[in-house]
């Protein structure tokens, strides 16, 4: 260990010499610096890469129509590794050193925890554009994607209305499924369902005989699914494998979206139920416009899902917050944003100046063989977003706080 | 005398550096991630302790890191929950009421001597378990990862109790401080560099003794220390303990610094990731181990900002590398280097 010891500061004095480098260039009056977080790397990159795409994306629309406030939009994406400790290295980075007006980013609700505090201690503004289990309302956050009485609520509503009484739960072992049940139950119990019984896998478990077997013997009208990621995979093979159709027990998914289709197979899922809020199939001119250009940008092949669009809106709803403020200012885009409402590829959304979600039109759909999805259902208008579901009575005790 | 200097003159510039220096030259977030470097430094000197001089090589120090950051976090949370309050994730997962596990984490001493006292424990366990059955090499390290695993299972399981995946974050002070300052984060980086260099110096003395030649000695003939009359199983269960202390430490540490702890930090990977830290740095070397860790940390980042897209394999690459043209990691390059000179 003697040899070593005259060479240790000078390396370390390297390495802070390094650090120390990176010191960032004066920001070019003519740019607009923004952050993508995502995972690019890891277990979420599959689903995260996509959402980084559509958000760069619509920055690229919106720098081609002369961008925000006649400076240019530039990108800086960062990896998110899906590992909840990276995604708030990497925002405060974002944040700290290159200085951007606003991050898009996250996923998985535990990346969203984990990065709450950094935007909140530097008041810096994130967009997280993913459905999640609610009972959050942070104040530099805007949440586009759906909130559990956007999704969940209408989920359970389309099968109440199917008559379906008797649900068996299932769900990845994490925040939102343990959430999202947590109200499933609540609302059985106020509108005569029955929970016959409320299973939970690791994230990334494949093996579901015995899961299969249980749901099977308990003879349920409908699964409600909270299965996260390739988890879907093994399940819904195990599924059809043990004879289940969607005919005789439909599992309603709300993390199933069309790129995960592809990925379960067709043959395994189609006929199945899934609530979102946007599908490509969705009826819209500006959605027709978004699908056009995803695959013109992206390859012919490629399929548009809810986070997806959920993200691709995030950008716009910032753009135009910035426009209506004149300034990229986090305070003045705040106080800007709400009451915003924009045509997108779901429709008209708006958003709320109380929690900073957006109004959105909740849609049921079914699983075609073709891979897309084709809505028979929806709540007809955009719905209030509600993360604390203080609209909803039976609900009273779910959010304590 | 003038020996006792020049043996320490390379600790002293580094100590230099590192105290004064860095937080003088380094923008606060720069800072903060240097401090992270550290935490995981005083790892890897358990490790290049357990490891490289000790022979025992564990793929699980996360777990004592863990044991030791969650102890932290839980008292954060404690503190910030107030009296008689609920952490804001039990509150989420439906706990109506503070669990008995978690009432002893409300008072500052008892939570850091957990958090150190804790990992030793549990490697004294199962070192007493496992080095009296005089189960070693690749044994030794398959159970080590083993447990790692079995720890992410069980906290990932018990949501209500350890926060689930999510783990714990959102903390707002210690000890008074608000951590959001500036001054609180320098004040931690000092404090992590301080630990960091007396750990060291402890270390290093140890290893210079009588027990650390017996250490040396057991990894390289535990028969023969056997037979003349050591109790290898003692020298080994010792030394395994101190590097568990020394990473429960790091875990109490890193909590603070980065503001964060998850399953995700101390499960297969950040284990293994941390033995290859070692390895690159040079295991037969203490600082090798401290160097190694602060390379591979900055490494990542620096891969991660400049090529978000494919640093992983930049990564590897670098891993590769050093392993092939320098079999006994940086701090052995670096000795070959001086020899040369000097010969």
């Amino acid at each position: 260990m003697r040899i070593s010891r005259p060479i240790v500061p000078v390396a370390l004095a390297l390495a802070l010499a390094a650090c120390g480098s990176d010191a960032q260039p004066a920001a070019e009056a003519q740019e607009i610096k923004v952050g993508l977080l995502h995972s690019l790397s890891g277990t979420m990159a599959i689903s995260e890469v996509t959402v980084r795409d559509a958000e760069l994306l619509a920055i690229d629309e919106i720098n081609r129509a002369g961008g925000v406030l006649g400076k240019k939009l530039v990108p800086v994406a960062e990896d998110g590794a899906s590992d909840w400790p990276t995604f708030a290295e990497k925002a405060t980075k974002l944040i700290r050193q290159d200085k951007v007006a606003t991050v898009f980013g996250g996923w998985t609700s535990a990346s969203r925890k984990a990065m709450l505090p950094v935007f909140e201690r530097y008041k810096a503004l994130l967009w997280y554009p993913v459905q999640y289990e609610g009972l959050e309302s942070s104040p530099y956050i805007f949440y586009t994607g759906a909130t559990t009485n956007q999704q969940i609520i209408p989920g359970l509503d389309y099968l109440k209305e199917q008559g379906k009484k008797k649900v068996f739960l299932v769900g990845s072992d994490y925040v939102f499924p343990r959430t999202a049940n947590k109200i499933i139950k609540a609302y059985a119990a106020a509108n005569g369902m029955e929970v016959l019984g409320e299973e939970y896998t690791p994230l990334g478990h494949t093996e579901y005989s015995t899961l299969v077997n249980k749901v099977v013997q308990a003879r349920p009208d409908a699964v409600f699914n909270t299965l996260n990621g390739d988890s879907n995979v093994a399940f819904f093979k195990q599924l059809k494998s043990a004879g289940v159709t969607a005919e005789t027990m439909p599992v309603l998914s709300v993390s199933v979206a069309e790129e995960e289709v592809t990925g379960i197979g067709v043959d395994n899922i189609a006929g199945h139920p899934v609530a979102w809020n946007y599908y490509q199939t969705t009826e819209t001119p500006a959605n027709e416009a978004f699908v056009k250009a995803y695959k013109a940008k992206y390859g012919a092949t490629k399929v548009t899902s809810d986070p997806m669009e959920a993200g691709y809106n995030a950008v716009y709803l910032w753009a135009e917050a910035v426009k209506k403020a004149g300034t990229t200012e986090v305070e003045a885009v705040k106080k800007a944003a709400p009451g915003i409402s924009l045509d997108r590829p779901e429709g008209k959304v708006t958003i709320d100046g109380e929690n900073q979600h957006l109004y959105k039109t909740a849609r049921i759909g079914i699983i075609q063989p073709d891979g897309l999805i084709k809505q028979v259902w929806d709540s007809g208008e955009p719905i209030k977003p509600d993360p604390y579901l203080k609209a909803y009575p039976w609900a009273a005790g779910l959010a304590a706080s | 005398m003038r020996d006792l200097i020049r043996r320490n003159l390379p600790f002293a510039a580094v100590a230099v550096v590192a105290l004064v220096a860095a937080p003088l030259l380094l923008e606060p977030f720069r800072l903060g991630l240097l401090a992270k470097y550290l935490c995981y430094a005083i790892v890897a000197l358990g490790i290049g302790l357990a490891w490289g001089k000790g022979g025992m090589l564990t793929l699980g120090q996360g777990v004592f890191f863990g044991l030791g950051g969650y102890a932290m976090a839980m008292y954060l949370k404690l503190t910030e929950a107030g009296p008689g309050g609920l952490p804001d994730f039990m509150v989420w997962s439906g706990v109506e009421e503070l669990p008995a596990l978690w009432a002893p984490f409300a008072s500052p001493v008892l939570a850091l001597g957990m958090a150190v006292l804790g990992p030793m424990a549990l490697a004294v366990v199962l070192g007493t378990l496992v080095f009296r059955q005089r189960v070693r090499g690749a044994y030794f390290a398959i159970l080590t990862q083993a447990l790692a695993a079995a720890l992410v299972i069980l906290l990932v399981g018990q949501q209500g109790l350890t926060g689930g995946t999510n783990g714990m974050t959102n903390f707002f002070e210690l000890f008074g401080r608000d951590l959001a300052e500036d001054s609180t984060q320098r004040g931690l980086y000092l404090v992590t560099a301080g630990v960091l260099g007396v750990l060291y110096l402890a270390t290093r003395q140890l290893v210079n003794s009588r027990f650390g030649r017996l250490l040396v000695a057991v990894r390289d003939g535990e028969d023969r220390v056997r037979f003349l009359g050591y109790d290898p199983a003692l020298v080994k269960t010792v030394t395994f303990a101190i590097s568990a202390g020394m990473a429960g430490l790091a875990g109490a540490l890193f909590v603070p610094v980065v503001g964060i702890i998850s399953p995700a930090l101390l499960g297969v990977v950040p284990s293994l990731e941390l033995v290859v830290a070692v390895a690159v740095g040079g295991r037969h070397a203490l600082a090798g181990a401290v160097l190694g860790a602060v390379v591979m940390g900055y490494a990542k980042t620096a891969f991660s900002e400049q090529f978000a897209d494919g640093w992983l394999y930049l990564q590897g690459a670098l891993f590769i590398l050093v392993m092939t043209l320098a079999p006994k990691g940086i701090a052995g390059l670096l000795g070959r280097v001086r020899r040369a000179r000097t010969a």
